[in-house]
């Protein structure tokens, strides 16, 4: 099959007795290289590299057919890609499903609605080798309670329960969720984040979709937006804000000198509104100072602009094209890519 | 659980034998098959209901067949009948599997697809021998059927391992036709197969054309091998080849069917 660890220079093999941690890196959870996947004449996913590293609490963001679902698949061994490697954990991702490295809380489906929630959990503990204890990942899960009733009688939210309960249960080192919270009301989506925040103290590698923006920004250490099969923008939730043109710099300022204005370095837009002046740019020190110090602008405010702006911005129809684009004029690559350390070693 | 524990040990994680194969699995699709009123109706008590109205009938049930009687024919065709009806109908419930997304669920875990068709296969054999014994304990309470005890181990065994050949179509009609209908189909198509192989009717009663026919169909090779050793006489290759012949074809389609479903992209 294909071997993974000739795609991972610098990686040295583990799992052999005596190996200490510290003196090597551990091979990356996920290891994505020049990864194509064609459906057809539909490219789905159009060259990603991408590397998670073990421990790492990944949001996977990106508009319906961006590839995301694609992407998770073939790091399931769900499907191949047409071009490239994926491995996970340095194996091939059937090796590793397997021996129960890596699971996965998928988006609907895979339940049958004529067995109760416990005996889906011990059906699921009897396929593996080692698993944790149905009685424990049913608590954590918070599915204890339901044990006994049928799963087609189960709220969307107790579905979504019940599934992260068996992908618990090999104590997986790498949880895939695709779209976890989708059907959950206010209350379910908190208590299954909280789960899953408790389980990432443990140091499992967590790579999630999802919609809910707030959500990546809350509970992910690092967010990777994809657009048609491609990442635009990888980096923590604060650097993929400053990617999709930066900052809002608002200050009261009769008579702004406009040109003068958007001729400073990063500045995409100027707007006057009246006595106030808007100013869209990726440096807002520079504005600041400008304004400050040479004219009489006051109450002056810098706003960030959130996740939900940056993913319209840099996913949307009319966002930016991928490869240096007008909108990441300024931003810290035009390819998007921003993060330092890709290989995880920040844990 | 420690920080120093996030470099994993691969070596330490194992992937299950037999492709994920564990008798507890059977037992949990077995108690699945037991809440399923609907498949047990039909299956076990169906058979048992017609050996009641057609195996008793005082006008010919006491007539010698071999060296036994009509009654213990008709026994060994209703038990016949209930356990194809059992072994594919295990195969079909593939079908309704793979439309809930659960063979899908399935291959992000360790087992393996060849060992889900043998759980499927060995929780349907299960309801099949529940079928059989069904028949033939009622046959053995109502004092009609007779034939030497010998004969009523042998029969029952070779209908019920022969009933094997029917998972495999069932099989092939749960990857053909992924739906909820699927039984239905099954049901329908298992009724004819019944009347061609004269699991109901004595093929005798049919007019020459049809029972030329009829022993093209896929119960009929079946039905005549398991009724051999009570009905003895010459023994009849086409029935032998029949039966390889169906079985070759369900296989061959179930294969490939499987082939198809299990390709990844």
């Amino acid at each position: 099959m294909r071997a993974a660890e000739q795609h991972v220079p610098g990686i040295v093999p583990t799992g052999k007795p005596g190996h200490r941690p510290g003196e090597v890196h551990p091979p990356a959870a996920i290891d994505l290289v020049g990864v194509h996947k064609r459906f057809g004449s539909v490219e789905a996913v159009r060259g990603i590299d991408l590397r998670i590293g073990a421990g790492e609490v990944v949001a996977f963001l990106g508009p319906n057919g961006a590839g995301k679902t694609t992407t998770i698949d073939m790091v399931l061994g769900l499907s191949d890609p047409t071009e490239g490697t994926v491995a996970v954990f340095g194996l091939d991702p059937r090796d590793a499903v397997r021996k129960g490295l890596v699971s996965a809380v998928m988006q609907s489906g895979g339940l049958l609605k004529d067995m109760t929630v416990g005996e889906t959990v011990a059906y699921t503990s009897f396929l593996f080798v080692r698993t944790r204890p149905p009685a424990e990942v049913m608590e954590r899960a918070g599915i204890t309670d339901i044990a006994g009733r049928l799963v087609g009688k189960c709220s969307g939210g107790e579905q979504q329960r019940l599934r992260f309960a068996m992908a618990l249960l090999p104590d997986p080192d790498l949880l895939l969720l695709d779209e976890p919270t989708q059907g959950m009301d206010v209350e379910g989506r908190r208590a299954f984040w909280a789960a899953i925040r408790q389980d990432a103290k443990a140091g499992r590698t967590i790579v999630f979709a999802t919609h809910y923006l707030e959500e990546a920004d809350a509970y992910a250490d690092r967010v990777v937006l994809v657009r048609k099969g491609e990442v635009v923008a990888d980096g923590t939730s604060a650097e993929v804000k400053a990617l999709a043109s930066g900052r809002t710099v608002r200050a009261t300022l009769v008579d702004a000198d406009q040109d003068a204005l958007g001729s400073i370095a990063g500045v995409d837009h100027v707007e006057i509104r009246g006595s106030s002046v808007v100013v869209h740019c990726s440096d807002s020190d520079a504005v600041a100072r400008y304004l400050l110090t040479q004219t009489p602008a006051r109450d002056l405010e810098v706003a960030a602009l959130g996740l939900e702006e940056a993913f319209v911005a840099l996913t949307g129809v009319d966002g930016p094209d991928p490869v240096g684009g007008p909108g990441s004029t300024g931003g810290p690559g035009s390819t998007g890519r921003t993060n330092p350390e890709p290989d995880g070693a920040r844990r | 659980m420690s920080a120093t524990e996030a470099v994993i040990d691969i070596a330490d994680r194992e992937e299950p034998p037999l492709g994920g194969f564990k008798p507890a699995i059977v037992r949990l699709e077995v108690r699945r098959l037991l809440r399923n009123r609907r498949t047990l109706l039909f299956t076990v008590l169906f058979p048992v209901f017609f050996f009641l109205i057609f195996g008793l009938n005082s006008s010919y049930a006491k007539n010698r067949v071999g060296p036994g009687n009509v009654s213990a024919f008709i026994m060994i065709s209703m038990a016949l009948y209930g356990a194809v009806l059992a072994t594919s109908s295990g195969g079909a419930m593939v079908a309704v599997e793979r439309l809930a997304g659960w063979s899908r669920q399935l291959r992000i875990t360790p087992l393996q697809p060849a060992a889900y068709i043998a759980i499927k296969m060995v929780t349907s054999l299960i309801l099949g021998l529940a079928a059989v014994l069904a028949v033939y304990v009622v046959g053995l309470l109502t004092h009609k059927a007779s034939m030497p005890a010998y004969l009523w181990v042998v029969t029952a065994a070779a209908l019920w391992i022969g009933s094997l050949l029917f998972a495999a179509f069932g099989l092939f009609v749960g990857y053909l036709l992924p739906s909820e209908n699927v039984m239905q189909v099954i049901g329908f198509a298992l009724m004819l197969f019944s009347f061609g192989g004269g699991l109901f009717i004595p093929l005798s009663q049919f007019s020459h054309l049809l029972r030329e026919m009829a022993t093209y169909t896929p119960l009929y090779g079946l039905n005549e091998l398991v009724h051999y050793p009570l009905v003895q006489g010459t023994f009849n290759w086409t029935w032998a080849a029949n039966l390889v012949a169906w079985l070759v074809i369900f296989t061959a389609g179930a294969i490939w069917r499987f082939r198809k479903d299990t390709a990844r992209t």
